[in-house]
């Protein structure tokens, strides 16, 4: 046919560009635009917020009354105040404590749902449940399974005769303590776990299968195949981990209210104490600030000595 | 304009439901003076918006309700009231003061209009002209309600649960007293002796912003002791506050094991399982064992009266009083006046004093002669509640420092160190006199 001969005809006239169009090619440009939501929202949301916080660490400023200038004045008397340095110790020993019993429960949750078990999508449902339910309402089931009088747990073993009086699970400084770690580590298994099972789902079965035609036993295999790979995912999760149970509120504050007499107050549980029913906003928010320097250490470490460098910028792993 | 949403709906139709609900409230014959209203011409268009904490008994909230929407029928002003957990008031009524916006009314805690008191509409007139007519305010109201060491209004007190002894009768008697003891060697006896029986003692002693800080009080004041002198100065280390210190380590062994962590709500619970026979609470405990018949027996054998008075002339309590108080930014001040001066007037004060059963006791004086307080002479031990002499930081003035010690747990962390052996009393009151200067610097 004689219309292929000229091909030209076929091609319709372009138009030039409007300045919107041109506008719109420009990639800096629609990168900004396509950030500027985004950029917008934390600006608004956790920009300002954070730094309205700073500022206030540095005033005297109340509840309803406007502050002066103090400079270190706040951080100077929490560096003399027991509760405050009491506080932190809680607060480190209730992330290092419940972050390490989530992680070995996590994990071996991880692996046991790794295996071909029965009903494994079931399982896998089931076990995201702790973590859907609104802290709130665990904090109050695990108030009545600490309760000094109406305790289900003394109450089980009271009838069974194994004890005559209830267990004092909030009753002393370490009691307290370790009840508040364990709820905290019930609560926060299934992230670790889901993560982490995420994180073996990617491990590809042909290298098991090598390690095995190599004779590994199934120690060896995890731990040679398995905790290398998991590791960059293990960093991403740890560093989560440790900031929720870092910044904990609602779990101490439902049961505990910090006590007894401040044995497991956490920064944010002091923050708000003294900050809102206490009204010296200006002392509460330097609570909450000193909280930064130990979250940016625990971020950096986390990323640092455990994560795999490699993998985090993007070029191959040592598969 | 007046925009019906589903809550406001929702709103005025459970307000319709209680007004219907409520039978016929007889007033009593008190004394009223002969007092004129302040002319406040309400605002064309005035809308209102009240904050209060939420119910502990139902009636609070049906009567309260029902009056409400009495006052909208009778001024065709709309009100909204929204009911808040009483932690949660606090932070609302702080963004409220530091952002010039939110509810016109709140009736908040009793330290929240010392705390915001250039914010607040001077409510001297109706406060006057109520107290004129209704026999005069209770001391602790006008300590309350007044800006401190001023004539100034700057609250009105609507109400103030106090936190007496409460008993079984048959289990105190049991223990050798037939009537409750008001020398605190006769407390600690009696205490001791409801233990030997197994039907111990219980006070809050961990974090409970109501409960301990009454026990703690309590404890201090029957003793002699004192946060702060008149002049705002620390002085809560004296002999009279380390006896109470001892005092209190030879009377915690007599309590149920567990009240250093208990909770506001814990000595309630305790009670009505019977594990306790003594504790110190507002009427809650007595009003819910009084209105389920099955407790029938437990209501008739429980019975209220003072803490141990110690060296004090007058009970050693204060009270938790509900503060009524209107913010600067509302466009309706008249109308936010009326709408207290309306809430304390005796046809709509007294059926809320009455159904519930005066948990919130009166803070005027002619109120003493509702016929509720008659009704039943268990609870004659909360009718002065508002009559009593002391308060958040006694000595010393009503403050942001009074009430940030208090929600600090001072005085309640010094009782509870030395009460479980972690600290000497001597050195658990250095410790609360380093915590309290910091507070009243």
């Amino acid at each position: 046919m004689s219309a292929h001969a000229d091909p030209t005809l076929w091609v319709r006239s372009r138009s030039k560009p409007s300045a919107l169009a041109k506008l719109f090619d420009n990639k800096t440009f629609l990168i900004f635009i396509c950030l500027a939501p985004a950029l917008g929202l934390l600006l608004v949301f956790l920009t300002y917020p954070l730094g309205l916080g700073i500022y206030l660490s540095f005033t005297d400023t109340q509840l309803g009354k406007p502050g002066v200038w103090v400079g270190l004045e706040n951080f100077q008397y929490l560096l003399t105040d027991r509760v405050f340095l009491n506080t932190v110790w809680n607060t480190i020993f209730y992330t290092a404590a419940a972050t390490a019993a989530k992680f070995a429960l996590g994990l071996w949750l991880a692996l046991l749902l790794n295996e071909n078990v029965p009903l494994k999508s079931l399982l896998r449902a089931i076990i995201l449940l702790p973590w859907i339910t609104p802290t709130v309402l665990s904090a109050i089931a695990f108030g009545w399974i600490y309760d000094p009088q109406f305790s289900i747990i003394s109450y089980v073993f009271k009838h069974l005769g194994l004890i005559s009086t209830n267990f004092d699970f909030l009753g002393t400084p370490w009691h307290a303590r370790w009840s508040l770690v364990v709820a905290n580590t019930w609560r926060g298994i299934p992230f670790v776990a889901i993560s982490l099972l995420a994180g073996l789902q990617t491990i590809s079965p042909s290298l098991y299968e090598a390690a095995m035609l190599d004779g590994a036993s199934g120690w060896q295999r995890f731990r040679r195949v398995t905790v290398p790979l998991l590791m960059p995912i293990l960093a991403v999760v740890l560093t989560f981990s440790v900031l929720f149970t870092f910044a904990d509120f609602q779990l101490v504050y439902a049961i505990t209210r910090g006590g007894p007499i401040n044995s497991t107050h956490l920064m944010a549980t002091l923050a708000f104490q003294r900050g809102i029913p206490g009204a010296a906003l200006g002392e509460g928010a330097a609570i909450a600030v000193s909280m930064i320097p130990f979250l940016v250490i625990a971020t950096l470490f986390s990323y640092f000595a455990v994560g795999n460098r490699k993998w985090q910028q993007g070029s191959d792993d040592d598969v | 304009m007046n925009i019906i949403t589903r809550r406001s709906a929702l709103l005025t139709g459970a307000a319709a439901i209680g007004a219907a609900a409520l039978p016929k409230f007889a007033l009593s014959a008190i004394p009223i003076g002969n007092a004129t209203p302040p002319k406040l011409p309400i605002e064309s268009g005035a809308t209102l918006r009240v904050l209060r904490p939420t119910k502990f008994l139902d009636p609070d909230e049906v009567i309260f309700r029902a009056n409400i929407a009495k006052f909208t029928e009778q001024f065709k002003v709309p009100v909204r009231v929204d009911f808040v957990g009483w932690e949660d008031l606090r932070p609302q009524v702080g963004v409220a003061a530091n952002t010039g916006a939110g509810p016109d009314i709140v009736v908040a805690w009793p330290d929240d209009p010392h705390l915001f008191s250039d914010k607040l509409v001077e409510l001297s007139d109706i406060a006057e002209y109520l107290g004129q007519k209704y026999g005069g305010w209770y001391y602790l109201a006008e300590k309350y309600g007044k800006k401190w060491g001023t004539n100034n209004w700057i609250a009105i007190p609507m109400g103030g649960s106090g936190g007496p002894a409460v008993y079984r009768k048959k289990w105190v008697q049991e223990a050798g007293f037939d009537t409750f003891p008001t020398d605190p060697a006769d407390f600690l006896k009696l205490c001791q002796n409801l233990k030997k029986n197994g039907h111990p003692a219980g006070f809050a002693l961990g974090n409970a912003v109501g409960d301990a800080n009454a026990f703690a009080q309590n404890l201090l004041w029957s003793h002699g002791g004192f946060l702060v002198d008149e002049d705002n100065k620390v002085a809560i280390n004296s002999k009279e506050t380390i006896e109470a210190l001892k005092y209190a380590k030879e009377l915690y062994p007599t309590f149920i094991p567990g009240t250093i962590s208990w909770n506001d709500a814990s000595n309630n619970k305790a009670f009505f399982a019977e594990e306790i026979g003594l504790t110190q609470n507002g009427v809650s405990i007595y009003f819910a064992f009084k209105n389920d018949p099955k407790y029938a027996a437990q209501a008739a054998d429980t019975d209220h009266a003072p803490m141990p008075l110690g060296v004090s002339k007058t009970r050693a309590e204060q009270a938790l009083i509900l503060n009524a108080m209107v913010f600067k930014h509302t466009k309706y001040p008249n109308a936010a006046k009326e709408f207290i001066r309306f809430m304390m007037e005796q046809e709509q004060y007294e059926p809320w004093l009455a159904g519930c059963l005066g948990y919130w006791a009166q803070p005027l004086k002619a109120y003493a002669q509702s016929a509720v307080w008659t009704s039943d002479p268990k609870i004659a031990a909360y009718r002065d509640t508002c009559g009593l002499q002391y308060w958040n930081g006694f000595k010393g003035p009503i403050s942001q420092a009074s009430g940030a010690a208090t929600a600090d747990y001072v005085l309640v962390q010094m009782f509870a160190a030395v009460a479980s052996g972690q600290a000497t009393a001597e050195d658990a009151v250095k410790e609360a006199e380093r915590r309290a200067k910091r507070f009243y610097r």
